[in-house]
């Protein structure tokens, strides 16, 4: 029975390494055990198979990977978004896009976000969780209000913000009361600040999100290492940058990357606070919407459809760079095959 | 000031603090956490003390505080039948969406994690590279097909798409928690008489469920929030879902800031009692998901 166990260990997506090396290091000692799994499958269980997972592969295949075939396919198109597809125009839309400086500068908008985010809600969110990790009074309702932000809808966060952060909003008229008058700001329209006003803002939201996470991560930390580290004298900090902070490295770099494809993916926020045409001229455009100004708003389906291509290309790469270097080792099966 | 007491009325059962090795002062770690608080509290208090404002009082001073908490921009929203009607097809958008990603998801995990048939890598590297397809690039042809298929302006054509966007994620999350269930249960099953999808009701969605439960709040939190897809199929006011309220409302009542920060406000009602409900669990279930 224990090859089938070390199997499922070894088979899990995210295995401690120490779990690895067990799996890893085990002998098959139970042939017959073996030998039951390599069998083949009898036609109850393809039928099963067949219930449990048609149902999903039909609305799988049919509302994901269909229309991203399709915008693959009308990228290649100048079209209208009525009648059949029949200016085939071959890649002079993705020569239209790189050419155009609106899309450059999203494209840009879209790296700085994904670097800020990074940059200011990892280590903020690192601190916090391991602050919130401490036994203390209220943690409880700390946990649910950190993640508040999260849960409210972007539509209610940028009209929101946006009715807070406009000239005569509420933050100038604290900045006033509070003495800091000449920290006042357009903060939505001067092309300078909107960028970070919009960095703010995403942090406010995400940053619960991150720090659920790595609480989550903290929680299957065995205290013994800590307490242990403790006992042998080292400091407070000592523990956390060389015992929690390598175990917690897994969850960093899922949120981390999810991070990232989010940044990348940008639309709500910025759509909902700045609008399809102010966003170009404040400097937070994004590549999403970009696609959707000069796609479905400006009539043309199939620019909009490149546009979405180059947007996943973009993503795509990201994040297969991501997976082959930084990813690897914490996520054997998920995007490298489950097989193993 | 209201903050400070709700944070203090909670005493933990059992207080650990000293076999931590740390020792901060606990006046720092308070300030800190009561200075979060604070930032991650200010923006949502400001929108629902706004609304019990008038327009005169909000430009006059947008800083101050409601003097005499006038309530008819609540009563005015509650009493109109939009923001009703928003409601309901927010929540049946939202509950029909998790209710097929959690069943057509768990069905999916449980046959990827427990049986071994040729092509099983495949279908889990399909899902997982559907990680990979975000909605943003699938959107126009996503309402081409929608188009198509009829379902403009109707809630289906906004439900099956996201159904099909929540799977991966789902069934990444879901596939680890069913491949943690020992196989002596299922043995144990077996030998009991139990056939393979009977141990799947009586086994796996039981042993599955603090995972089926984190992936149902999910998916129900980003369908109640989903902007893109609504705004995409739904152009009907009639079959607008919430967020899509929201915003029509604010272009709408542009001037009457007051109102647009009780509409607002309302609206994130619902969103909030789920998530306060069952955040135990999430915390919980994103636990189990970290850890694979």
């Amino acid at each position: 029975m224990s090859e089938t166990q070390h199997e499922s260990v070894r088979l899990a997506p995210d295995p401690s390494p120490g779990l690895t090396k067990v799996g890893g290091d085990t002998p098959a000692v139970s042939p017959p055990a073996r030998r039951r799994r390599r069998k083949g499958i009898g036609w109850p269980a393809r039928l099963e198979i067949a219930l449990m997972t048609g149902p999903t592969l039909i609305v799988f295949l049919s509302f994901v990977i269909l229309p991203v075939a399709m915008a693959a396919y009308y990228g290649f198109f100048s079209w209208q978004g009525y009648g059949p597809a029949e200016d085939f125009v071959g890649f002079r839309n993705y020569l239209l896009i790189f050419e155009d400086g609106t899309f450059i500068d999203a494209l840009r908008h879209n790296g700085i976000i994904v670097v800020l985010s990074l940059l200011l809600q990892g280590p903020a969110a690192i601190l916090l969780a391991l602050l919130l990790n401490r036994q203390m009074r209220g943690q409880t309702i700390i946990r649910v209000l950190v993640f508040i932000p999260y849960v409210i809808s972007e539509v209610v966060v940028g009209t929101g913000w946006s009715l807070m952060l406009h000239g005569e909003g509420v933050v100038n008229a604290v900045l006033e009361k509070i003495g800091l008058g000449w920290l006042q700001n357009d903060w939505l329209s001067d092309p300078k600040i909107a960028i970070w006003t919009l960095m703010g803002i995403l942090t406010w939201k995400y940053i619960g999100f991150a720090v659920i996470l790595f609480l989550a991560g903290l929680q299957g930390i065995p205290e013994e290492l800590t307490e242990a580290a403790a006992i042998d004298g080292a400091s407070y900090w000592q523990i956390q940058r060389r015992i929690t902070l390598p175990l917690l490295g897994p969850t960093i770099r899922i949120w981390a990357f999810l991070s990232m494809i989010g940044a990348l993916q940008l639309f709500d926020l910025v759509y909902i606070i700045w609008g399809q045409y102010v966003a170009a001229t404040a400097g937070t455009s994004t590549m999403a919407t970009y696609m959707v100004a000069n796609g479905r708003n400006a009539g043309e389906y199939g620019y909009g459809n490149a546009v979405a291509v180059v947007l996943f290309f973009i993503s795509l790469f990201a994040a297969l760079l991501y997976q082959r270097f930084i990813l690897r080792r914490d996520t054997e099966g998920a995007i490298t095959g489950g097989r193993r | 000031m209201a903050v400070t007491a709700v944070t203090g009325r909670r005493a933990p059962r059992r207080s650990s603090r000293s076999r931590k090795p740390l020792d901060w002062t606990d006046p720092t770690v308070y300030f800190v956490a009561l200075l979060l608080i604070a930032t991650m509290l200010a923006p949502v208090i400001y929108i629902i003390m706004g609304g019990f404002r008038t327009n005169a009082q909000i430009t006059t001073d947008p800083a101050g505080l409601p003097t005499d908490w006038r309530t008819e921009n609540y009563l005015d929203v509650l009493t109109g039948g939009t923001f009703w009607q928003q409601v309901l097809n927010s929540t049946i958008v939202a509950l029909a969406t998790t209710a097929g990603v959690v069943a057509l998801g768990l069905m999916t995990s449980f046959i990827i994690a427990r049986y071994r048939f040729w092509g099983r890598g495949a279908m889990y590297a399909l899902f997982a590279a559907g990680l990979m397809f975000p909605l943003t690039v699938a959107i126009t042809p996503l309402y081409i097909l929608v188009k198509n298929l009829g379902l403009m302006n109707t809630l289906p054509g906004v439900i099956l798409p996201q159904i099909g966007f929540g799977i991966p994620l789902t069934i990444i999350i879901l596939v680890p928690f069913v491949r943690a269930i020992p196989d002596e249960i299922q043995e144990a099953a077996s030998i009991d008489g139990c056939s393979r999808l009977g141990f799947f009701w009586r086994m796996v969605l039981p042993l599955a469920m603090p995972g089926v439960i984190t992936v149902a709040i999910l998916s129900f939190i980003q369908s109640w929030n989903g902007y893109l897809l609504p705004l995409f199929i739904l152009n009907r006011e009639e079959t607008f879902t919430l967020p899509l309220g929201v915003q029509a409302f604010a272009s709408e009542y542009s001037v009457d800031t007051a109102k647009v920060l009780a509409f607002t406000s309302l609206s994130m009602i619902p969103a909030l009692v789920f998530f306060s409900l069952f955040q135990r669990r999430i915390v919980g279930g994103l636990t189990g998901a970290v850890k694979g």
